[in-house]
């Protein structure tokens, strides 16, 4: 699925709702557009942080776990991992690993 | 509700459905059966990433951006040039490509009136451009009203290098014409402005650049402040690269406390003058305090502070309807003012009006600042924060965030820095 599709559906799905969907309800797309600045966008990095489209969900979800539970020492992940619970990580490592 | 794989897909093709009806009788100049027209006013870090993701949402939206420069030089990075570590060329931009890729329609022209009663944008030009709904992304606006004898004429001679481009190249012309021994000046502004640790990595990179090239040259920081941004992390970048501290120190930094503060320039001379001293620099820069970018100001958008209050759901105007601001123009606090939060913003910006123009409620947003700055080539340090929305306002995620550990891997960090470069270009200009 590409990162168009996903906003859309995104975008859509939220907006069925009556009141704002937390990010985390979302899925992981609004919280993984905040990424692509960093990762690049729909997390094809250009330069040497790494890409995260199309990895597994499984490698994505553990290494932000690992990075805020400081199991995994990185440089500024680990203080960006601490802002997102387990379930926004699941949903954002979902997302990129659905984008190929 | 849970968005799982089978919603999306689902809500995908409630999407193309959508497409499909509202396809006819679409009209340029906006309409509400068809998808829409969004004006975006400015295309620099927040314009450039909104319009992009508005038409990767909904491809039925029409997008134009009204721009006057048809290559765009980022701030962010722009030090790198001034240091001599890039030139001019790496930190610009162009549109052409970006505006087939993407579908959206560039308007090299300046925006000189917004009319929320008939939502039509004028141009200097002459053009007159409807809308569904704008989003004003300006950047700052130098306050020359502050510093006497500071204005656009003087900046000719005295730059602030506070916009990319032309002001950029002027600045590290006249460090490479400085003889060794001379002394750079930067005055700093008060808060709050754009970039909040961009005069500190300048004093560092041109430090870099005198300690190779000019080793006798020195560098004073005044400032309107007495703390700033990143402060520890530079001062111990300083002390292990510049002999900060030292009778030795490159660089002098002067807090508001120790009459730090500008008052007035003397462009001739390349003077500044604070309160009780008169300094006369070799080569100065002079970065003045700064508010939302003159458009924002004529449409009445801005409030008493010079600043444009938002709804940090939709970044839509507390003033006007059906016009949203993002970036350094946006009271966007605790936001800070950086190309990283314009980025940020533009995206949950970009979600709402897509939302808004299908009629349905905006998704709760997310927000992340990501801020490097280089003490030398090789030693990076940065600023983070994640946000979200609580109680109708941007809010620090408790816990996230923070800057590099004292104990950091500052060579990584440098490293990561360029790519960040890369990869934050890639995804507004890309």
């Amino acid at each position: 699925m590409t990162t168009r599709k996903v906003l859309a559906a995104m975008a859509i799905a939220g907006l069925a709702a009556s009141q704002p969907v937390s990010a985390a309800d979302a899925g992981g797309a609004i919280i993984a557009a905040q990424c692509n600045g960093c990762h690049g966008f729909e997390g094809a990095s250009k330069g040497v942080v790494p890409a995260l489209n199309g990895k597994p969900a499984l490698l994505l979800s553990q290494a932000m776990k690992d990075f805020k539970s400081g199991a995994r020492k990185g440089t500024i992940m680990n203080r960006i991992a601490k802002g997102y619970t387990d379930g926004e990580m699941d949903n954002v490592a979902q997302y990129y690993s659905g984008i190929k | 509700m849970t968005m799982n794989r089978r919603n999306f897909i689902k809500a995908v093709g409630a999407a193309g459905a959508a497409s499909g009806l509202s396809l006819a009788g679409h009209s340029f100049a906006g309409s509400k059966s068809g998808g829409g027209h969004v004006v975006v006013i400015g295309g620099g870090a927040g314009g450039a990433t909104c319009a992009k993701y508005i038409r990767h949402l909904d491809s039925n939206v029409k997008v134009t951006v009204v721009e006057p420069k048809t290559e765009f030089a980022t701030c962010f990075m722009s030090n790198w040039v001034i240091g001599g570590l890039k030139d001019q060329e790496w930190i610009t931009h162009g549109y052409a490509d970006w505006s087939k890729k993407h579908g959206i329609n560039v308007v090299h022209d300046t925006a000189v009136s917004i009319d929320p009663a008939t939502k039509m944008v004028k141009t200097k030009g002459g053009q007159s451009i409807k809308y569904d709904r704008c989003v004003v992304s300006p950047g700052v606006d130098l306050r020359y009203d502050t510093i006497e004898g500071y204005d656009a004429a003087a900046a000719e001679k005295v730059p602030h290098a506070w916009h990319a481009g032309p002001q950029t190249a002027l600045l590290r012309k006249q460090l490479e014409a400085m003889p060794d021994g001379g002394t750079f000046v930067i005055a700093s502004p008060p808060n709050p402005f754009r970039c909040p640790p961009g005069p500190y990595e300048r004093a560092s990179l041109v430090a870099n650049y005198f300690k190779t090239n000019k080793p006798k040259s020195k560098i004073l920081v005044l400032d309107a402040k007495d703390k700033f941004s990143k402060q520890g992390l530079f001062v111990a970048g300083w002390e292990k690269h510049y002999g900060y501290g030292t009778d030795n120190s490159m660089i002098e930094w002067r807090p508001k406390a120790s009459d730090g503060t500008a008052r007035a320039v003397k462009a001739d001379s390349r003077t500044v003058v604070t309160e009780f001293d008169e300094i006369k620099a070799d080569v100065l820069n002079v970065i003045p305090a700064q508010k939302a970018g003159h458009i924002a100001e004529v449409a009445g958008l801005t409030d008493e502070s010079g600043w444009c209050p938002v709804d940090h759901l939709t970044w839509e105007s507390k003033l006007h309807k059906d016009i949203h601001v993002i970036g350094d123009a946006a009271i966007q606090k605790p936001l800070p003012k950086s190309g990283y939060a314009a980025n940020s913003e533009a995206k949950v910006c970009a979600a709402a009006i897509v939302a808004l123009l299908n009629g349905k409620s905006p998704v709760a947003p997310s927000w992340v600042n990501t801020c490097y700055s280089l003490v030398a080539p090789t030693y990076g340090i940065s600023v983070a924060m994640v946000y979200n929305y609580v109680d109708g306002k941007v809010a620090k995620v408790k816990g996230s965030g923070g800057v590099t550990p004292k104990d950091g891997n500052f060579t990584m960090e440098a490293i990561y820095a360029e790519s960040w470069y890369k990869n934050i270009i890639d995804d507004m200009f890309g």
